[in-house]
């Protein structure tokens, strides 16, 4: 298994190279750049602008020295005690923000992510906890009132979008009955809603996916085989059924917490979370090329780990696997 | 039964989650206990870029930039006329070229260090280095050698028309007559001393990141300091003791609150989380005049929502069509059905009342009128009219006037054109580039004067976009600038605003009003043109 | 004479048989919720390609009336601008199947593939195509939206392209994890003893054996690709003014949500019906494709 780990940290090299020098090209063939502005920019001061930024530099010496800054030049990892700072840390430099001059994208990410984890986390949490009861359930009781019932409350979770579910229980726990801020990340309260709305949406997509993969599970023959010897059901589905079942759900759940962890747009705008999830959607919308380029190198880390981390509990779920 | 236990123990899981919450009690969301006497929670829009009035651009900055900085001379909470800021009087010589203005005795900064005249100079000299790139620093291109010096073309400031006679008086000699000139430094922060010496202590001056902006470091000379930025969250600002008239500040604190989405902002305001919103959503507009009239805010705004025509594009290039269009758009009705905010509808460019002055011009003839240019111009009926596109950047609002308008133009002249939605930046670019048929556009006037909305159409000016080029125009223009009263200078504008009128390069649609709710206890707030309400008077009852 | 016919015909029908496909159509049928399901996807689509037809139009503005409650002249109702919900509804639910539909078959057949091979494949094969999956998933896609308008214009196809290159990933990463999961099965170590080229044993034993997630995870993404192109045309891709979908009348819907509570209501239980019975469908479908199951 190290060996297997290793072979795939080996890789994330070129993989997080391709994506870095991907996004770096992509952003500068979109039309408007940083300073497009609705008021027209004199030749003058654009050019000034340009050259503190030097963005008038020819493309392969901007990459190249934004690369240099990426590069981890030293290693002080004592620099964690005073916050998530990158720079001092590990010389990891992700320059200043376009949109926002006066903060450097390693300050943003560090300010930012934190929330978005904290989001994220117990959203997830709150997914795992409604939506594998509920497929698990639909499965082993399929076809009777309790899987249509548990598939209904899944399925009611897809059709809500964020956008209109988020409303809702907004208007219906905050306004009408007070219970909450309507917006906000001030103390714990103001957890439950946004957590619960987004929890709910992966919570549906869980469930389906745990009693699909149930379902093909619970008709292999060394199922058979365990009911007949006379295990009881709990032990059969615990013991035996739940390794195989939950593959698809671990799969799905890779990029899926990628996804969560890094915050969700929609939420974010909702309840008015300082988190990174807008950040993701709002720096390509102003262009501002430091502040995507460090989102999507954090966005990439999380999938690469992630990924490896599903690519291992697959494994461990199911015993005819090996590492190859 | 394992599988029932399984159920019974998530629902129950579920009502807990939802039962144990704990009764809330939403106002005191932004403190603790009760609410403190005079602090106003402000939705303020979108994020701040920055708090460096040389480095900024946008509303939702000028908001808090009023509170922390303070100009030579300000504006008056009821008209925004000047009258005197940091400056307690000033003197324009006879030709109008030289204004020298004498600063309050005993002026200090908010760390205590005395505020001189040659702070301001220091200040000029920052935003007009080439390499700060600031975005506004043509607003002082009024003055001698500004904006030489800001091309990079002239090397000596003291060349430049700034100068600190003494600690206490300031000299600017301007370039030529601008009779607007005291209008811009009341309402634009541009024109604000910047606390230069502090400003060094953290990196090179002409740097943008140097992060002197941030709670504990920025320094300035308005009636607030600031004392907490948590982005995206909630910005603080509190009484400056060191105001020169910090006894007249009726504010203990004010709260800005980032709200860049109006139905979540609206939310707010309703659970008592904010004392002033930014916008109301549009369909809240007839809610609240009709539950809560007290609550609604609607006031004039110095801008003008149009629609842009590239003028080398057939049919667009046809003043006649353009003119039909302008006409048959049924503008009352897009107001009061549509809009709903008590806007008005707009015959003309400029803005009826601005500054004294109200353009005579004004599309008139209707439908009828329409229909019979049309025709002159080839179309009768619309028939064999190619279909135009016209773009819009995504929004509700753009969306909804522009389908609206797209209805009438079919109704009332048999023309069909193609709307195409954009991403802000890709509009804007398509925009610069000239990339385009027809597009939405709106103009916010920086400072009060009708001068803002003509310059605009001259033949050079960046603004312009319309690729229209008018040598008579441009000559009247310079004309007015040269005027040597303000009925002459007037009078020139009517020229230019029927200019404007009969060959309709742009389509003017109606002047924007703001739209918003506010907590009836916020007092000592006037509505202004600008939308700008100098802090110090406001207060909560 | 007659006698001994019928014991020929009787062993013949017998050794005739029936397909597994013939096996699976027969069960689907018996299940009554996913015929359900079914019927009403059926009608749906039915009504939202000849509905407009006869309905009222749907661009037809009455200002004067703007935002109403259902009525006898517009059933379920009216915009801000006027114009009947209903058949703004059948209209948007054109452009919404269309590209549900489309787009979630395009991420199918990709992601199904992709994710087989790999799975099937395994070692180095699997590592690079996981890789190249991981580079995508990373790719801002806004970014990517926007240059693909850039270079290619904007028209409908587009949609199809960019909706399809986000969501085949997770469909390949949930393949290519059964794949892997089933590659070990006996039936699976028989083709290879029997000499079966690869292709075929991934395309004719592999890829029907995962039919039970596939259907799932299909089902899931549909919606999705419905909400994603809501989220597009927020870029400029997707459907123009006036015309709508599905997506787009959720969101106006939502905006209105307090004031004309029918917006939001009318479509969003259509949509919600769509997805209900797509689902009873899948389900009826992936039960009726079990070879395992323990029904006959």
């Amino acid at each position: 298994m190290l060996r297997f780990i290793s072979h795939r940290l080996l890789q994330a090299f070129p993989v997080m190279f391709i994506i870095i020098t991907g996004t770096f090209f992509m952003q500068r063939f979109v039309p408007g750049g940083p300073f497009t502005a609705e008021k027209a920019v004199t030749p003058e001061v654009l050019r000034n602008l340009n050259a503190y930024y030097h963005l008038d530099d020819p493309l392969w010496k901007q990459y190249r020295d934004y690369l240099w800054d990426l590069c981890p030049k030293a290693f002080h990892p004592s620099a964690f005690e005073r916050g998530l700072d990158l720079k001092e840390a590990f010389g990891i430099d992700f320059r200043p923000s376009f949109k926002y001059p006066n903060r450097t994208v390693n300050e943003i990410i560090a300010e930012k992510l934190p929330v978005s984890l904290e989001l994220g986390s117990y959203s997830l949490l709150i997914a795992l906890a409604l939506g594998l009861p509920l497929g698990v359930l639909a499965a082993i009781r399929r076809n009777t009132w309790i899987d249509y019932v548990c598939s209904a409350a899944a399925m009611t979770g897809i059709c809500i979008p964020t956008f209109v579910l988020g409303p809702i229980l907004v208007l219906v726990c905050a306004i009408h009955m007070g219970w909450f801020n309507a917006s906000g990340w001030y103390g714990p309260i103001d957890r439950v809603l946004p957590c619960l709305t987004l929890g709910s949406v992966y919570a549906a997509y869980v469930a389906r996916l745990a009693r699909g993969g149930l379902l093909e599970v619970l008709n292999q023959d060394f199922i058979r085989t365990a009911r007949a010897k006379g295990a009881s059901e709990a032990r059969v589905i615990f013991r035996h059924a739940l390794r195989g079942g939950l593959l698809p759900v671990v799969s799905f759940l890779g990029p899926a917490t990628a996804g969560i962890l890094t915050g969700s747009f929609v939420i974010e705008t909702i309840f008015q979370i300082p988190g990174l999830g807008r950040e993701f959607v709002n720096s390509a919308f102003n262009r501002d090329y430091t502040l995507v380029l460090g989102t999507v190198i954090l966005y990439a880390a999380l999938i690469i780990g992630l990924n490896l981390v599903v690519d291992v509990v697959q494994v461990a779920l199911n015993p005819k696997l090996k590492f190859e | 039964m394992p599988a029932r236990r399984l159920l019974i123990l998530t629902l129950s899981a579920g009502l807990a989650l939802a039962g144990g919450c704990a009764r809330h009690d939403g106002a005191a969301a932004a403190g603790p206990g009760g609410r403190p006497a005079q602090v106003l929670r402000f939705g303020n829009g979108s994020e701040p870029q920055d708090l460096d009035p040389q480095a900024v651009t946008g509303v939702p900055e000028l908001n808090i930039i009023d509170s922390l900085f303070e100009g030579l001379v300000t504006g008056d909470p009821h008209d925004l006329h000047p009258v005197p800021g940091l400056a307690e009087s000033w003197d324009i010589s006879a030709d109008g070229l030289v204004y020298t203005f004498h600063l309050r005795g005993g002026l200090r900064w908010s760390n205590g260090d005395p505020l001189t005249a040659d702070d301001f100079v220091q200040s000029y000299k920052r935003i007009l280095t080439p390499s700060l790139g600031s975005e506004y620093s043509y607003l002082l291109w009024f003055v001698a050698g500004a904006a030489d010096y800001n091309a990079g073309r002239l090397s000596d400031f003291s060349k430049v028309g700034f100068e600190a006679v003494d600690d206490r008086t300031l000299r600017v000699s301007l370039r030529s007559p601008t009779p607007f000139l005291l209008k811009i430094i009341a309402t634009h922060y541009s024109w604000d001393a910047v606390p230069v010496k502090v400003l060094a202590r953290y990196g090179p001056l002409d740097h943008k990141d140097t992060g002197w902006t941030k709670p504990g470091r920025l320094v300035g000379s308005g009636p607030f300091m600031l004392k907490e930025w948590t982005p995206n969250q909630r910005i603080t600002v509190v009484r400056n003791p060191f105001y020169w008239d910090a006894a007249n500040v009726r504010l203990d604190a004010i709260e800005y609150y980032p709200t860049d989405n109006g139905p979540t902002e609206e939310r707010m305001f309703r659970t008592g989380q904010l004392d002033v919103t930014s916008t109301l959503p549009l369909p809240k507009t007839d809610v609240y005049r009709r539950d809560h009239p007290g609550e609604l805010q609607i006031e004039p705004y110095l801008g003008l929502y149009f629609y842009r025509c590239n003028v080398t594009r057939p049919p667009l290039n046809d003043k006649r069509v353009r003119r039909a269009l302008a006409l048959a758009i049924d503008r009352e009705r897009l107001v009061k059905d549509v809009l709903r905010g008590d806007q008005m509808p707009a015959f003309a460019v400029s803005y009826p009342g601005d500054s004294g002055y109200t353009p005579e011009a004004r599309l008139s003839g209707g439908v009828p009128e329409a229909r019979r240019l049309l025709a002159e111009a080839g179309y009768p009926g619309g028939r064999g009219f190619p279909t135009i596109e016209l773009l819009y950047n995504t929004s509700d609002n753009h969306r909804l006037i522009a389908e609206a308008i797209q209805a009438m133009w079919r109704t009332n002249l048999g023309v069909d054109i193609r709307l195409t939605n954009e991403e802000w930046k890709v509009y804007l670019d398509a925009q610069h580039t000239q990339n385009f048929q027809m597009q939405r556009a709106g103009w916010i006037a920086d400072y009060l004067d009708p001068h803002v909305f003509l310059e605009i159409w001259e033949t050079r000016n960046g603004n312009n976009d319309t690729l229209w080029s008018n040598p008579e125009y441009d000559r009247v223009l310079h004309l007015a600038l040269n005027a040597r009263s303000e009925a002459e200078r007037y009078a020139d504008y009517q020229r230019l605003d029927a200019i404007l009128v009969d060959e309709c390069p742009v389509i003017p649609i109606y002047y924007y009003t703001r739209v918003f709710a506010m907590n009836p206890r916020v007092a000592g707030w006037w509505p202004t043109l600008l939308d700008i309400h100098p802090w110090k008077y406001v207060y909560l009852r | 004479m007659n006698a001994e016919l019928k014991p020929a015909t009787a062993v013949e029908a017998q050794e005739r048989g029936r397909s597994p496909w013939h096996d699976a159509w027969r069960r689907l049928r018996r299940n009554r919720l996913a015929v359900f399901g079914g019927i009403v996807v059926v009608t749906l689509l039915v009504l939202c390609v000849f509905g407009p037809i006869f309905s009222q139009s749907f661009r037809d503005q009455n200002l004067d009336l703007g935002s109403t409650p259902p009525s006898r002249a517009h059933w379920l109702g009216t915009d801000t601008l006027g114009r009947d919900l209903f058949s703004r509804i059948l209209y948007g639910g054109r452009i919404s199947m269309m590209v549900g539909i489309t787009a979630t078959l395009v991420a199918l057949v990709i992601g199904v593939s992709y994710g087989a091979i790999a799975g099937f494949a395994g070692g180095k094969t699997d590592a690079v195509m996981m890789r190249i999956v991981d580079i995508m998933y990373a790719l801002p896609f806004v970014i990517f939206v926007i240059l693909l308008m850039v270079l290619f214009g904007r028209n409908i196809v587009l949609l199809f392209v960019a909706i399809g290159a986000v969501e085949w990933l997770t469909m390949a990463r949930i393949v290519r994890g059964q794949a892997m999961s089933i590659k070990h099965m006996d039936y699976i170590e028989a083709a290879r003893a029997l000499g079966f080229s690869r292709r075929r044993i991934i395309f004719r034993h592999v890829i029907p054996n995962l039919m039970g997630p596939i259907i799932v995870y299909t089902t899931l993404t549909i919606p999705a690709v419905m909400l994603l192109e809501a989220f597009l045309s927020f870029l400029g891709l997707g459907v123009q003014p006036p015309m709508s979908s599905w997506g787009v009348l959720i969101k106006d819907g939502a905006d209105n949500m307090e004031e004309s509570w029918w917006l939001l209501v009318f479509p969003g239980t259509v949509f919600s019906l769509t997805l209900f019975s797509l689902n009873f469908l899948g389900d009826g479908l992936r039960d009726a494709l079990d070879v395992r199951s323990s029904k006959d």
